[in-house]
């Protein structure tokens, strides 16, 4: 049955899908692919989610060949969470990409970019389905490779030089990642990661295994932009075109703090990183640099993209607080925190693009009075900035809920004042683009502006209003992470 | 004497850890764009090693199945590593063609230059 093939085709369907593209050379006919490819995804992971939440965890041998020695994919329910994550995400964002892409990339181009686009999304996948670990490394590259072509056709000449940055930080952590998985490999005799698993008990404090483990945390922290090792981020996004800028903010770091809560919990496991290791005490450092830090150069940028990067930064320290805070409601609020995060940014990041669209600047100033011209739009950018502050009744509050009852039950009452105290520095920034585009009169430039075609404007509010909807109903998303909170911590080897 | 042997006999080890550090360092004291990049391959190449190295046995043969062999060398680190040259080769490709462009659009492939003249926002 097909059934039984799933975990396959969600990552041999975009891969094929990202070949019929590449025989295109007209942009909507590519597009149609891409779109008909995306929007198949996320069937196939509820599906796996379905299946994992009824009957456990699912093994599938690729090629037939038997686990450990073969590659496996292994979905729980960590990683089909991931996946409906990211394939929701890409599939929401196609029909908003036509116009969008249309706008930004020259003609010629265009059935390149859903090419690489569909490469970036089989990597993204990719990484979240697969139980070995070098796999996971191929998938990585394959992701990182497609990320830097996505920015480098961004059209300010800047783009070359953030894709170049990027290309050189990403390929030392892929790097880092792959040394660590070499020691591991060397030590264990295995790939397979629940094989692995198995056979570091017992020599877990061996010089050579944390190495590996100080290696991969390193590598794969590169990739998710943990502060300070997110210089790559702003500069990437704010030059990226705007469909590749909402794609990789709402899934590819979300995907690498996915591969680092893998390691950590369950190779790893709880005991070597919690209470032989000061694992908690740096994350927690780290992560508060980043709300702060990364928070208040948000509040300086004059440019809205760049000012959303680095909100993302200081977002991704939310969710590596939930690794610090190390107990069940604190994880949780990680985990839920990667799929909010992801509708808000993506919501956020496609009002931009649509101002962008219509007046070809994303300078604040040049946003002044947009409000009255492109009501719809600077609607869903007030309410997803609200949730990115984390206003009671959005998802943004309900991940600061979760994160600080955790460091309340830890007994850091501390933290859950320093969590409020970040939160009003969001205030801030979001209060400042808000304040120009709502209260301030129309610039010239955009007198001529209105709201965007059908099609950009409405996977925009359907986010905008899930940011709302989720803030209420969170069955499916906190109810799934504290599940996979729990099963994390339970310490699954 | 103990411990010079230890150092000798893990010589492997010295040669991938002078590699990698090299590598590393070049690329992140060079301005110029295709030396960093040199410098990557340099660090990539370092890990090869580190994986090829302790997949030979001394005195193994290739792992073909034969009643006179009984120790045999893992083949599974140069399959690994086979895809890790052919990421490496793609990842150096998108480099160069990434300079290439920043070339055709600052004139430049100098960080000092293109960053000392690029207008602030």
């Amino acid at each position: 049955m097909i059934s039984e093939h799933l975990p396959a085709l969600q990552v041999v369907v975009p891969l094929l899908g990202a070949v019929v593209c590449a025989f295109f050379t007209r942009g909507d006919r590519a597009w149609f692919v891409a779109l008909v490819v995306s929007l198949a995804m996320p069937f196939i992971a509820f599906g796996l989610l379905l299946k994992v939440l009824h009957g456990g965890p699912i093994s599938y041998a690729l090629g037939g060949w038997a686990p450990p020695f073969g590659i496996e994919y292994r979905v729980d329910i960590l990683n089909a969470y991931v996946l409906v994550l990211v394939s929701v995400i890409g599939a929401v964002i196609m029909p908003y990409a036509k116009r969008s892409v249309e706008h930004e990339i020259e003609a010629d181009k265009q059935a390149w970019f859903y090419t690489i686009y569909l490469l970036c999304l089989c990597g993204l996948l990719g990484i979240a389905i697969t139980g070995d670990a070098f796999n996971a490394f191929v998938f990585m590259e394959v992701s990182s490779l497609a990320t830097y072509a996505l920015i480098a056709m961004g059209r300010d000449r800047r783009a070359l030089l953030a894709a170049y940055q990027y290309l050189i930080m990403g390929t030392i952590g892929a790097t880092f990642y792959v040394i660590g998985v070499g020691l591991l490999y060397s030590m264990t005799g295995t790939l397979n990661l629940a094989d692995m698993a198995n056979r570091i008990a017992g020599i877990e404090n061996s010089r050579a295994v944390l190495a590996a483990l100080a290696f991969l945390t390193v590598g794969i922290s590169l990739k998710l932009a943990l502060f300070p090792l997110h210089v790559w981020l702003p500069n990437a996004y704010a030059y990226a075109p705007s469909m590749a800028t909402v794609f990789l903010s709402a899934t590819a770091t979300k995907v690498a703090v996915y591969l680092l809560l893998r390691y950590f919990f369950t190779v790893f496991g709880v005991t070597v990183i919690y209470a032989d290791l000061p694992i908690s005490e740096i994350f927690l450092l780290l992560s508060l640099a980043a709300m702060f830090g990364a928070s208040i150069v948000a509040v300086f940028q004059q440019n809205v993209k760049r000012m959303l990067a680095y909100s993302s930064v200081a977002q991704i320290g939310y969710i590596t607080l939930g690794i610090a805070i190390a107990n069940k409601t604190g994880l949780t609020g990680g985990i839920v925190h990667l799929f909010n995060h992801a509708l808000m940014k993506a919501a956020l990041f496609m009002a931009i693009g649509a101002i962008f669209y219509r007046i070809g600047s994303v300078k604040i100033d040049d946003l002044a009075g947009i409000g009255k011209r492109m009501p719809m739009t600077a609607g869903a950018f007030v309410v997803a900035g609200l949730s990115l502050i984390g206003v009671p009744g959005t998802v943004g509050f309900i991940s600061k809920w979760y994160l600080g009852l955790g460091a309340f039950q830890q007994g850091w009452w501390w933290l859950v004042m320093l969590i409020v105290l970040s939160s009003v520095i969001s205030i801030i920034y979001v209060g400042r683009v808000v304040e120009v585009i709502w209260f301030r009169d129309v610039a010239p430039a955009s007198r001529r502006a209105k709201d965007p075609p059908l099609s950009m404007l409405l996977p925009m509010l359907l986010l905008t209003a899930a940011t709302i909807y989720f803030g209420f109903d969170t069955v499916l998303t906190a109810g799934i992470a504290e599940l996979a909170a729990e099963w994390l911590l339970a310490g699954v080897r | 004497m103990e411990l010079l042997h230890t150092i000798v006999s893990h010589y492997n080890h010295w040669i991938i850890i002078f590699l990698m550090v090299s590598g590393l360092y070049i690329v992140v004291a060079r301005g110029n764009m295709v030396k960093k990049l040199v410098g990557l391959g340099l660090f990539q190449t370092s890990v090869y090693l580190l994986y090829l190295s302790p997949g030979k046995i001394l005195g193994g043969t290739p792992p073909i199945l034969s009643p006179d062999f009984t120790v045999y060398s893992n083949p599974l680190p140069h399959v690994l590593i086979l895809t890790a040259i052919v990421v490496g080769v793609a990842t150096l490709a998108l480099g160069l063609a990434l300079v290439v462009r920043i070339n055709e659009a600052f004139g430049s492939i100098e960080e000092d230059e293109i960053f000392g003249g690029d207008e602030d926002e």
